[in-house]
């Protein structure tokens, strides 16, 4: 083994057990005070807005639950590649982590959408180009999680794992522009989501507090569950 | 290496010539599946034509993903496999000449009939052309994707619906650009924009998905 | 030519075998015996490249196998458990296409030879309708083809084989390691092969 490389020495999951213990308690503490903070700025602060009136505060959570199930599965993708080149057991756990988390910010997106949906189009679902982009990203990580969970053998899983969530990665920019193009063939001109008039300074901050509690929320999620992880394969 | 390539596709072709049943039935779902529409949505024309490029690239894209399922398990189970990722070509220069082959058997009789399907769907015969080149272009792409995840789920219990979970995402880009070339001209504007990056997306494919194919294919046989 | 060093490998929980060393010269012969689970084919796929051991490595001349790859592919004939061999086609046109493969294009003339060798008489029927130790014999009469490939790893060679197929297998390896091959096999029967250099190895 590798053992000589001293970068590898956090890469053993047995030094990295209570280390990611410590990080996951602090962000949980982190993640709630920011959502509650980022919630009270949301829904006392921020003024209402002029078109939409009070529904538009879905916003506080529906935008950030968007950037981050993007950008985990990115990050997701980028562990499982490092685990597939190195052959690092711990980035390969990472990924599987990683993926419940992702595909419940998905969710949540896709709900918060059709919550906001009703009130504006009249209708919970719509088939706009950032709501069917969300939807195939839900696939995605469905796909994942559920070829890992084939898969008896723990090597074999995170190896298939990692082949799969990088060609998702490559694929999910075509996806998206494809997506988009098709929405404008079809219907025109639509009410985009983010569609925010006049963002008043405070609704930015509520957007911001609630990104970064979702950041410590994921990380501190993903940490724990790569200690469950760890003690079902020691 | 051209050698092996070449032994591959006549090898996977002569099978399937000594047992067409196989191939028939993946263009026979084909049929079905596009004949199903009609008697859900209703027979109404200007109905039937305004989704039949829809259906039949949806059709199309479910037919291929169904003969996918058995593009590596018939080598995986006979031992052939083993002799395959062991061969003195590399496996991804393998397993494109074993995409290739199955395009031909299964791709290419579904851009042959997708003309008699549109002819039910009383598309108009200008649309014809872009339909099948469409098709032509789309549909060795769908062989490609497929088969990483072909790869990725050989030998597993439940592979069949685990493929479909895999695949059809990876498959929307390919639908959208397919179809929406038939509806451009339908709708009197020019379909190149959508062939130009349906052709891209097989040129990359072609590049790139042998050699994910080959590592799925390591990864499953361990 | 071939060193083995430091293997470990698992299968689920258990240990198969670890710090498991050795080397395979030319001109040698090596049994791997071992009861059933012991690990034997798991032992000869990790030598082909097959599977990868949890740790340590396998060299060709001096090589990791991983880094070579189709280079020591070219050098290899595995034969494993299943005969691999396509129902659908006939035992020369099987024959013929693995030889292709391995990147030993032999001639329809040398394929007939080797295929009658083993008792198939040149046949139309596709292997589909042949027995299993017919099937057995399909495959091994591609060793009659693969005298110049260095080094022969054999999973059970002799298992469903009649008297005379088996004698013939055991000449052929006699042949091939007198001539400075390496071979490598697992078997339960008892083999009677005649070499200079023979080992065993027991696995636990």
């Amino acid at each position: 083994m590798s053992t000589a490389i001293r970068w590898f020495w956090f890469a053993s999951p047995q030094t990295f057990y209570p280390l990611a213990g410590a990080i996951a308690r602090v962000s949980a503490v982190g993640a709630a005070l920011l959502v509650a903070a980022g919630l009270y700025v949301g829904f006392f602060v921020a003024p209402t807005d002029a078109q939409q009136g009070e529904v538009y505060r879905v916003i506080f959570i529906h935008v950030p639950a968007a950037w981050m199930s993007m950008f985990l599965y990115v990050v997701m993708a980028f562990w499982a590649a490092i685990g597939l080149a190195f052959n690092t057991r711990l980035s390969a756990m990472m990924a599987s982590a990683i993926a419940p988390t992702g595909a419940l910010f998905t969710f949540v997106a896709l709900w918060t959408g059709a919550l906001w949906g009703r009130p504006t189009w009249g209708t919970y679902w719509v088939w706009d180009a950032r709501l069917t982009s969300e939807l195939i990203l839900l696939f995605l990580y469905l796909g994942f999680m559920a070829l890992q969970a084939a898969i008896d053998d723990a090597r074999r899983a995170d190896r298939a794992g990692a082949v799969l969530a990088i060609v998702g990665v490559v694929n999910v920019p075509i996806i998206y522009y494809s997506v988009q193009w098709w929405n404008t063939l079809h219907q025109g001109a639509s009410v985009s989501l983010t569609r925010a008039p006049s963002m008043a300074s405070t609704m930015l901050a509520g957007m911001l507090l609630m990104a970064l509690a979702f950041w410590l929320y994921s990380i501190a999620a993903t940490l724990a569950r790569v200690r469950c992880i760890i003690r079902e394969r020691a | 290496m051209i050698a092996a390539a070449r032994t591959i596709l006549a090898r996977d072709l002569r099978i399937v010539l000594r047992r067409p049943g196989d191939a028939a039935t993946a263009l026979l779902f084909f049929v079905i599946v596009a004949s199903l529409f009609p008697l859900g949505v209703g027979a109404e024309p200007n109905l039937l034509r305004a989704v039949a490029p829809g259906v039949i690239w949806v059709a199309a894209l479910l037919a291929s993903m169904l003969s996918l399922a058995r593009l590596f398990a018939a080598d995986h189970a006979d031992g052939t496999l083993e002799q395959l990722l062991l061969g003195s070509a590399p496996l991804g220069v393998v397993s494109a000449a074993k995409v290739l082959a199955h395009w031909l058997v299964s791709g290419l009789p579904l851009v042959a009939i997708a003309p008699l399907i549109a002819l039910q769907y009383d598309l108009a015969p200008e649309l014809y052309g872009t339909l099948a080149l469409s098709l032509l272009l789309g549909t060795p792409v769908l062989g490609f994707i497929g088969a990483i995840g072909a790869a990725l789920t050989l030998g597993l219990r439940g592979a069949g619906v685990l493929l479909a979970l895999l695949v059809l995402p990876l498959y929307v880009p390919v639908l959208i650009l397919g179809a929406g070339s038939v509806e451009m001209v339908s709708a009197g504007l020019a379909p190149d924009g959508q062939l130009l990056l349906l052709a891209a997306l097989l040129v990359v494919s072609a590049a790139f998905a042998p050699w994910a194919i080959a590592a799925a294919l390591r990864i499953s046989t361990e | 030519m071939l060193e083995a060093s430091d293997l470990h490998c698992r299968r689920g929980t258990r240990t198969l075998y670890s710090g498991l060393s050795f080397a395979l010269g030319a001109g040698e012969l090596l049994r791997v015996a071992g009861e059933n689970g012991s690990g034997k084919t798991t032992l000869l796929k990790i030598l082909c490249g097959l599977l990868d051991p949890d740790a340590g490595e396998v060299r060709w001349r001096g090589e990791p196998i991983r880094r070579l790859r189709e280079e020591f592919h070219r050098q290899l004939v595995f034969l494993g458990h299943a005969p691999a061999v396509k129902d659908e086609l006939t035992a020369a046109e099987n024959l013929a296409i693995a030889c292709t493969l391995a990147g030993r294009p032999a001639s329809m003339q040398d394929v007939r030879e080797a295929l009658a060798r083993y008792g198939l008489r040149e046949d139309s029927a596709p292997v589909r309708r042949l027995s299993q130790g017919q099937r057995r014999r399909a495959a091994l009469a591609r060793l009659m083809l693969s005298a110049d490939a260095p080094l022969w790893l054999l999973d059970e060679p002799f298992a469903a084989l009649d008297a005379a197929a088996a004698r013939l297998t055991e000449e052929l390896i006699a042949r091939h390691v007198a001539v400075g091959g390496a071979v490598a096999y697992t078997t339960h029967q008892e083999a009677n092969i005649d070499a200079a250099s023979q080992r065993v190895l027991e696995l636990a």
